[in-house]
């Protein structure tokens, strides 16, 4: 029994000095923190071998928890991928680090439409990743009905049948917008409207979650739930061919997931190194094909039509223009957000 | 080996303590006790509204059902769990480190990813669904539900109840029982009169080690029950991961650990002998 403790203190010695040490054989090491499932891992490798640089690779699920993480402090990020709104966020309270373009020549690729943003107007902190929608994740076999409006998500034909996002913006949003409202109120009345039809809703939900939607949906667990863009073309690549998606007639959110550099970052030019790599046409063109997401990458963007000019009529890859005009980008609500969170916390709870 | 040297033993633990559990205590306490802007110390001010926003009935109804769902779930695993650890504690020597390994070796997987294992069994399509189909069963439709977070719960958290009762089963001396036997005691009277009496550390540490990861947990409920019941847990997650409430979030997980304190207090009145077994483990 001795013996057994003695080994467990030294195992447990070695463990505590080697693993610092372990990042410290070739300099730097950078702190990348990303949504799951939402880089081709190999490009990491390929990252590392080409510039020396070690790569930390971490993954997130929502963008309020990468919010909350930056700002419990304690950990050091150099490059994270938060969307539109939490972009704003961060610009206004000083979370970000302003780039230097000389170090990013890459940036010439990216598509004129994707600079001069709404969150971030002088393009002087983010670089686009991907861009996509939130739509309804559908089984053709379990849906017989054209999926073309938020109206589906409440219908009782489909009791039971139906998947929620737990996402406080997407849950609301749907809601905001079936109501014909726009996805950003911050109108007191519109919100109650919304929590009344969610809460009419709810008896016909199955469950609310987070990623999980698109694996129950795969497995035919239910017939629809609400989805990013990126993830019906997962399922898409993997060739599953009763799941389709559809992006409602009415409008739905259109996201831009970007790449900055958080303020409290050590290795700045190492992390413009990397984001500098993600923008490269080759490596761009692989990111895009093995995410499945659409590259705001011109030369990323011609080499997907050559190869894959049939994704070209997925709403999922590339949604409708019409439908594009009528959807909206999430704006940071600021305080208002509270009033999110709380109901969400109703509709969930009651 | 305990008494030699005990003060220096200890030393690193108190310091551990200090650091990672005293402190961010405070820190909790202080945090449900002000409002403000959490980055900017000058900004916080004493205020009691975040306790106040506990009392909603809203956020009642969730520490209620976290009770309720705890409770069932916990008198599930003391009434499967008792029989077991009396088996255990029957079975011959040889075999019973084999047994025990059956139970614990499950504790040395992922705990979320049993959780999904779960998840993938119990959904409507899942491995359960497609057996009893295959069977000419009717299909089993708890998941997503509470009859899923409870069995998800039981699943977790049955062999905190299993060992402790177990480790108290074995130490009862067998003379004991003999001399209850030959009393005239049948087997009945002598678990009911000798055997149970004996075993109330195991069983209440059992139901303290159940009760309180149970009352707490935050993912099961999120994927088991489809995050329609919400839990404390789930709660407190919400307000530091999705609405940055640091101070709803503090006064919520105050609360809950006075709560659990009451029924840790009950408990250990129950428990007639606190010197006893139970106690060690």
């Amino acid at each position: 029994m001795k013996k057994n403790v003695a080994l467990f203190v030294v195992l447990v010695l070695i463990l505590v000095s080697v693993v610092p040490l372990a990042g410290c054989g070739s300099g730097v090491t950078i702190n990348v923190f990303n949504w799951g499932e939402y880089m081709d891992e190999s490009l990491i490798d390929e990252f590392e071998k080409e510039t020396g640089i070690k790569v930390n690779y971490k993954t997130y699920a929502t963008n309020e928890e990468l919010l909350a993480k930056m700002e419990a402090g304690g950990s050091s990020y150099d490059v994270v991928f938060p969307s539109d709104y939490a972009i704003s966020e961060m610009i206004k309270r000083d979370m970000l680090l302003e780039l230097d373009f000389n170090n990013i020549p890459n940036y010439k690729y990216i598509d004129e439409q994707f600079k001069n943003t709404g969150y971030d107007p002088e393009n002087k902190y983010s670089v686009p990743y991907f861009w996509g929608t939130i739509g309804i994740l559908y089984n053709t076999d379990m849906v017989d009905d054209p999926v073309d409006s938020w109206d589906i998500l409440w219908n009782p034909k489909y009791k039971g049948q139906i998947l929620m996002k737990k996402d406080v913006r997407d849950a609301l949003g749907v809601a905001l917008k079936k109501l014909g409202y726009s996805m950003n109120s911050t109108n007191d009345n519109e919100l109650a409207e919304a929590k009344e039809i969610l809460l009419e809703q709810k008896p016909l939900v199955n469950g609310y979650y987070g990623d999980e939607i698109r694996d129950l949906i795969a497995n035919g667990d239910a017939a629809m739930g609400l989805t990013y863009s990126g993830d019906a073309m997962d399922l898409y690549w993997e060739e599953f061919e009763n799941i389709a998606y559809g992006v409602p007639e009415e409008g739905t959110n259109v996201w831009y997931d970007c790449m900055v550099i958080p303020a409290s970052s050590k290795y700045k030019k190492e992390a413009e190194m990397f984001i500098n790599f993600m923008l490269d046409p080759d490596i761009a063109f692989k990111n895009s094909e093995a995410v499945g997401y659409a590259s705001p990458n011109t030369e990323a963007l011609k080499r997907m039509k050559e190869e894959y000019p049939e994704v070209f009529d997925l709403p999922a890859y590339w949604p409708d223009e019409e439908i594009l005009k009528k959807s909206e980008v999430y704006v940071d609500l600021g305080d208002y957000k509270v009033k999110y969170n709380e109901i969400l916390t109703q509709i969930l709870v009651n | 080996m305990q008494r030699r040297g005990r003060g220096r033993i200890a030393y690193p633990y108190t310091v551990w303590m200090a650091i990672f559990i005293v402190i961010p205590l405070f820190l909790i306490l202080f945090y449900s006790f002000t409002e403000g802007d959490i980055h900017n110390i000058k900004d916080l001010k004493f205020s009691l509204n975040s306790y106040k926003k506990v009392l909603e009935p809203i956020y009642l109804k969730v520490i209620g059902n976290s009770f309720v769902l705890a409770s069932i779930s916990t008198l599930i695993c003391l009434i499967i769990g008792y029989p077991v650890a009396m088996i255990i504690a029957n079975t011959d020597v040889k075999y019973r480190n084999l047994l025990l390994m059956l139970f614990i070796v499950p504790i040395w997987m992922n705990f979320l990813l049993r959780t999904y294992a779960w998840m993938s069994l119990l959904s409507p399509n899942g491995l359960v669904n497609r057996f009893l189909l295959w069977v000419g069963l009717p299909k089993l439709e708890i998941m997503p539900g509470k009859g899923a977070v409870l069995l998800g719960m039981v699943y977790n958290f049955l062999p905190f109840m299993i060992l402790p009762i177990y480790t108290v089963l074995s130490k009862i001396d067998k003379h004991v029982i003999e001399a209850a036997n030959d009393l005239g005691g049948n087997s009945v009277i002598t678990f009911m009169r000798v055997i149970l009496p004996l075993s109330i550390p195991g069983i209440v540490s059992g139901i303290t080690m159940v009760f309180l990861p149970a009352v707490s947990t935050f993912v099961i409920s999120g994927l088991l029950g489809g995050g329609k019941t919400p839990l404390i847990g789930d709660l407190i997650e919400q307000q530091f991961l999705s609405s940055r409430n640091w101070h709803f979030g503090s006064s919520l997980s105050i609360i809950l650990m006075v709560m659990i304190l009451i029924s840790m207090a009950v408990m250990s009145r129950i428990d007639n002998s606190p010197e006893e077994e139970g106690r060690k483990i």
